[in-house]
């Protein structure tokens, strides 16, 4: 069985083919321009993995929000748990760029990275 | 009334200004940065999402992080940006740029000018849907502004309209922000944005994709109360009996972005297509010390493209001032079959570029062909949502009007 899926791992967005042997295992991969493709559909049939971003508060800031993303792809199935876990957060100002809000965020491997910087408010 | 002298002035302090200045600047030459907005940065500000980057860094950033980098890559911010000045006008017989700011007007003489003012969005007006002017209806980049940076959440239930980027990222974002988002419209019979943007905005969050669609009707006196949508055909008129009510109280339109060139349109050869100033390999407009760079030239996909036409317009004006004798452009492209948005429309000739551009159609498999000899293969699906980038290097054999070809292969 041949199974299509656009790639998402860049803004290209290869269109890949696999073709899936009768146990669901994958068996060839085409369609792709870079190794990420393989690796893309290898993770879309066994555990999909997206990485998130999404605001956290801040408090005491120049602005109300700072801007997060997790460093690492995270589980799909995770992803409005770790939704809701993330808008009860708030943080103190200042934040800088690429610090840490939450480590290994729901025991997912990833980390929650402050992806600007908000200096507290004068 | 003052008057401020200068060598290169950038208008706009989105990506292609920011990478325009830090590019001038490092020349050596007195560079100076006019931003509308407090801060700059455009659209990157409050782009969080990923996928900026993987061109010019080598790495998937965000926006954010994307402008910051550029904060850090020109150094003193202060020494060359003035947020918060408006351009009222440019005089291109005495070489004035008129500004607007807190210290009143201010007039710029600049030795040479880059255009970096970016892109403004399409409103839902722009689509003359029956119904009032109600409250509820906003621009993607609007609605954005205010969950991104301000926190604030525009409505309870929303339709997105139109299936561009940044709608699509839209849908995802008010969706993870708790708003109820009944899916997406689109006109048009394919998706308007990047596929992998439809993957992991619409079908990962399981917002539905209604394409060949759209509103016919605007409900609600003075708050938005529903719409009503429906099919249209290959003319894109509605299709009766197709037509349901759909209850909510925001509207997000992302129909498209128009490249903002009212300051050099009257005055500045421009192209109809791309709907901005025509301009060569060098950056350069019709005329020889305004530069122009980014999306008021067309519109581009990826920051990343910006960027590097922002470093281009940056060190030729640079050069242009330092008294180098730039050469001429040499050759024209001429559109033929199936292109679109194309740039530069001239080049000298002198060295490899990029070129730029969008086949009006989609096609399966595909070739792009200079007067008749092709350049480039395409084995994969290639559509007008996705910018073609392609190095155009060998011009001995190249006649000096190249016929540009986008036609379908076996």
């Amino acid at each position: 069985m041949i199974k299509k899926l656009t790639c998402i791992s860049c803004p290209i967005g290869c269109e890949l083919s696999v073709t899936l042997g009768e146990n669901g295992k994958i068996l060839k991969i085409e369609g792709n321009r870079c190794p990420r493709g393989v690796d893309y559909a290898t993770n879309e049939f066994t555990d999909p993995k997206r990485i998130l971003t999404i605001s956290v508060r801040v408090e005491e800031g120049e602005m109300e929000l700072v801007s997060t993303r997790t460093d690492k792809p995270i589980p799909k199935k995770k992803l409005n748990e770790i939704i809701e876990y993330i808008k009860k957060l708030r943080v103190n100002a200042p934040v800088k760029r690429g610090d840490i809000i939450v480590e290994n965020i729901l025991e997912t491997g990833s980390n929650l990275v402050a992806t600007r910087t908000v200096n507290k408010k004068d | 009334m003052r008057i401020e002298k200068v060598d290169v002035l950038i208008i706009g302090g989105g990506a292609a200004g920011l990478a325009a200045a830090i590019e001038a600047k490092n020349t050596g030459v007195k560079t100076l940065l006019l931003e509308r907005d407090r801060n700059t940065g455009g659209v990157l500000n409050q782009c969080i999402h990923n996928g900026f980057g993987l061109h010019v860094f080598k790495e998937e950033l965000t926006g954010p992080e994307f402008m910051e980098r550029l904060w850090e890559e020109l150094g003193n911010l202060d020494e060359i940006i003035r947020n918060n000045y408006t351009v009222l006008k440019i005089d291109h017989i005495n070489r004035e740029v008129i500004t607007l700011s807190e210290e009143g007007i201010v007039v710029f003489k600049p030795k040479a000018l880059i255009m970096a003012t970016g892109a403004r969005e399409r409103p839902l007006n722009a689509l003359r849907i029956p119904g009032s002017r109600v409250a509820g209806v906003y621009t993607a980049g609007v609605a954005q502004k205010m969950v991104n940076i301000y926190n604030r959440l525009p409505g309870n239930r929303v339709l997105i309209v139109g299936s561009g980027d940044i709608g699509l990222i839209m849908a995802r974002r008010l969706k993870i922000e708790g708003m109820d988002v009944l899916g997406v419209v689109e006109i048009m019979p394919e998706p308007g944005g990047l596929i992998r943007n439809v993957v992991q905005c619409l079908e990962d969050f399981n917002i539905p994709l209604w394409l060949s669609h759209t509103v016919f009707k605007i409900h609600g006196k003075e708050r938005l109360e529903g719409v009503t949508i429906g099919k249209v055909d290959e003319n894109f008129n509605p299709i009766p009996g197709t037509e349901r009510y759909i209850e909510v109280d925001t509207l997000v339109a992302s129909v498209g972005l128009i490249p903002q060139n009212e300051l050099i349109e009257n005055f500045v050869e421009m192209d109809p297509i791309n709907r901005g100033p025509v301009i060569d390999d060098l950056m350069r407009t019709s005329i020889e010390w305004i530069f122009a760079a980014g999306n008021n030239v067309a519109i581009h996909d990826l920051v990343d493209f910006v960027y590097e036409e922002g470093k281009i317009a940056g060190r030729n004006a640079a050069k242009y001032v330092l008294g180098e004798k730039l050469p001429k452009p040499k050759y024209i492209f001429k559109r033929g079959n199936n292109v679109g948005v194309l740039l530069p429309q001239r080049f000298t000739g002198k060295e490899p570029f990029k070129m730029y551009l969008r086949p009006k159609k989609s096609l399966e498999k595909s070739a792009i062909l200079f007067s008749g000899k092709v350049v480039r293969k395409f084995n994969w699906k290639i559509r007008p949502s996705e910018m073609i980038d392609l190095v155009v290097r060998n011009f001995e054999s190249l006649p000096n009007e190249v016929l540009v070809e986008v036609n379908k292969i076996d």
